[in-house]
């Protein structure tokens, strides 16, 4: 039997492909990547370079896999890492790191360094180094199918609700239908008008859809938690369910790692393609507006931005859709500074927003929003991740910005058709 | 007997490390190899790891205010480096002899002098910056100061070898060079060559994912 820290420290080990190879013999140390995180730059704290979160698989790299470091072991040199070490990490890559990717778009060698984050991610879990916010999120998910614990029944009765609310028709079960649409729990309890929103405009444009009372739970704590195994499993009854469903396209909803899970990541979690083609709602909803099947009327008149998800545009390269899409009933849309792949993330994505221990640190962080929008003048902000949306809320109340309105893109969409 | 060996069996050791010492790095990244991505691209990866590749040597717009200083000296150190090691009359000269058979123009003496200076600042600067900046503070390595002692000592011994000081400097030159070849494969200035893999994966990856890196 295996020790935890044994366990971690064969998961990083297993972690070193080619990519971490390349990687960590390239990094000169320079420091850059620093400029670009948002937890080094409201913290001012040199820990949260984002190249220092990685040095737990560097230190395995640098053991097994340079002349320098088997010679130091063979001499009986080398320092093997340590359970501090590990708790130390953990604090600093779970409370310190959304997974924004900001850093890897401007490391001057090329190195991605959420990549090696992420894998960093898989050791501490494997050790059992897990903030618990995430941990239980994880159990439930695994339980339940949702991180907040929704189960079948809750879905079924928010559903109704709705119908009745809303006076709109939401098909459940649909075999054979082309669309299936995943949700997150956020969006059953906090933002049903995103449901809504998606009757509305599939009923407009003549679409035939459904959601799934199974599994509808698009979100994947395994992945925010570094856990391949559990996100494996999560994954795979989904597109069990999408496969037994037999619809054509599947819908990832407004959730950012949702749909670089679904889009990117998961064919290569679970090692196959996927029968069926992925596309996030933005997609969509701009595919519609494109073949004229999406009729505007009306417009939006008040003084917008858009927030952009992290794994939506830098991760995900959904950029140009949302543009297009508030372009045609925003007149008065501005950009923020540094927007699209560029962006500043609202510091909840990684799992930051499911670790309750890290929520004054990402309350800081959320000083860089703070003075995006200051700058802007803006009274709605508009953005199409519930993630994104329940931390930018937090952080505008935490401000007393409350004046400024959140709002998903899908629903202010709908609010605005013919 | 120091300037035989330098020139003759320490030469030849230095060398082969270097040339098969990169070779066998390289090797060691691409047998790992990278598992198919099996997601289905929006673009080709292609272009994504060649335009990665080019627009790595400029800093991002939004981040450029920010590393100005280290761009600035990152480019004086590297360029006039490059610039030294291939227009400085001694260095074609012995490449003609010992390597290619072939030589070409070199650069006037007062060139060299700037290219030196400019070398010299950038280096100077960076290495300034990486004891006393809190970030490179931390994350730098001895293995980073290593290597920049090892190519100020090669710059400095070649400015006065160059000037003629005394003949066994050119002798300490060599001794020099051949440490940093040697030292090269195995140490952080491999960045120099790795860079082009860890551009082009990036710049794959998020090229089929339709960002520009
Ligand atoms: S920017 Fe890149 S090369 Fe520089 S320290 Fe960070 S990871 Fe290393
Ligand atoms: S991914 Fe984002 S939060 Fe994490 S280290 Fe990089 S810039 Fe910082």
């Amino acid at each position: 039997m295996s020790t935890p820290l044994e366990r971690g420290v064969e998961t990083l080990k297993a972690q070193v492909d080619a990519r971490v190879e390349s990687y960590f013999s390239s990094c000169t140390g320079c420091g850059v990547c620093a400029e670009a995180c948002l937890f080094y730059l409201e913290s001012g704290d040199p820990r949260y370079t984002p190249i220092y979160k990685t040095e737990p698989l560097r230190k395995v790299w640098k053991n097994e896999h340079t002349v320098w470091g088997k010679l130091a072991a063979g001499m009986g040199l080398s320092k093997p890492i340590t359970e501090n070490d590990l708790s130390d990490w953990e604090e600093l890559v779970y409370d310190g790191c959304s997974m924004c990717s900001r850093c890897s778009m401007v490391c001057p060698v090329g190195i991605d360094i959420a990549y090696l984050i992420r894998k960093v991610k898989e050791g501490l879990a494997a050790a059992g180094f897990v903030p618990e916010g995430l941990q239980i999120a994880g159990e439930r998910a695994l339980q339940f199918g949702s991180p907040m614990g929704l189960t079948e029944k809750s879905l079924r009765n928010a559903i109704a609700a709705l119908e009745k609310e809303e006076g709109v028709s939401i098909p459940i079960d649909v075999e054979g239908a082309e669309y299936l649409c995943m949700l997150s729990s956020a969006e059953v309890v906090m933002y049903s008008e995103y449901i809504t929103a998606l009757s509305k405009i599939f009923s407009a444009a003549g679409i035939s859809w459904t959601l799934s009372s199974k599994y509808f739970e698009a979100t994947n704590t395994g992945v925010q938690k570094g856990d391949s195994g559990l996100a494996r499993q999560l994954l795979e009854r989904l597109v069990d369910v999408a496969t037994e469903l037999k619809i054509k396209t599947l819908i990832s909803p407004e959730c950012g790692h949702a749909y670089t899970t679904f889009r990117w990541d998961g064919p290569n979690i679970l090692g196959r393609e996927f029968p069926f083609k992925v596309v996030h709602i933005l997609e969509l909803l701009d595919q519609l507006r494109a073949d004229g099947k999406l009729k505007i009327s009306g417009s939006f008149d008040e003084r917008l931005t858009y927030h952009d998800p992290c794994n939506i545009c830098r991760r995900g390269g959904v950029l140009a859709q949302p543009r297009h899409l508030l372009n045609q009933f925003a007149p008065n849309f501005v950009e923020m500074d540094e927007c699209g792949e560029m962006n500043w993330c609202c510091g909840g994505g990684g799992g930051v927003s499911s670790n309750e221990r890290a929520e004054p640190l990402r309350l800081k962080v959320f000083d860089i929003k703070k003075r995006q929008l200051d700058a802007l003048n803006v009274s709605t902000l508009v953005t199409s991740c519930s993630n994104c949306r329940t931390m930018l809320e937090e952080g505008l109340e935490h401000n007393e910005m409350e004046d400024i309105e959140v709002i998903g893109l899908t629903e202010l969409l709908a609010d605005h058709l013919e | 007997m120091f300037e035989q060996l330098v020139d003759g069996i320490l030469w030849d050791i230095a060398l082969v490390v270097f040339f098969v010492g990169i070779i066998w790095r390289i090797i060691d990244v691409l047998r790992r190899g990278k598992r198919q991505d099996l997601s289905v691209p929006r673009n080709s990866g292609v272009p994504g790891a060649i335009m990665a590749n080019i627009r790595g040597f400029f800093p991002r717009r939004e981040i450029a205010p920010r590393v100005r200083m280290k761009v600035i000296a990152g480019y004086m150190f590297h360029v006039g480096l490059l610039i030294l090691l291939f227009f400085a009359a001694p260095h074609i000269k012995f490449i003609e002899e010992h390597i290619t058979g072939f030589g070409w123009t070199a650069m006037p003496y007062w060139a060299f002098l700037v290219s030196a200076q400019v070398a010299f600042a950038g280096l100077i600067l960076l290495w300034i910056h990486r004891l006393l900046h809190p970030v490179t503070q931390l994350i730098s390595r001895r293995d980073d100061h290593i290597g920049a002692i090892l190519v100020f000592l090669v710059m400095l011994t070649g400015c006065m070898a160059l000037a003629e000081i005394s003949s066994e400097l050119r002798v300490f030159h060599r001794f020099t060079v051949e440490l940093l070849m040697i030292y090269f494969p195995f140490s952080a200035l491999m960045h120099a060559i790795m860079f082009v893999p860890s551009r082009a994966y990036s710049g794959a990856m998020f090229g089929r994912r339709g960002v520009d890196l």
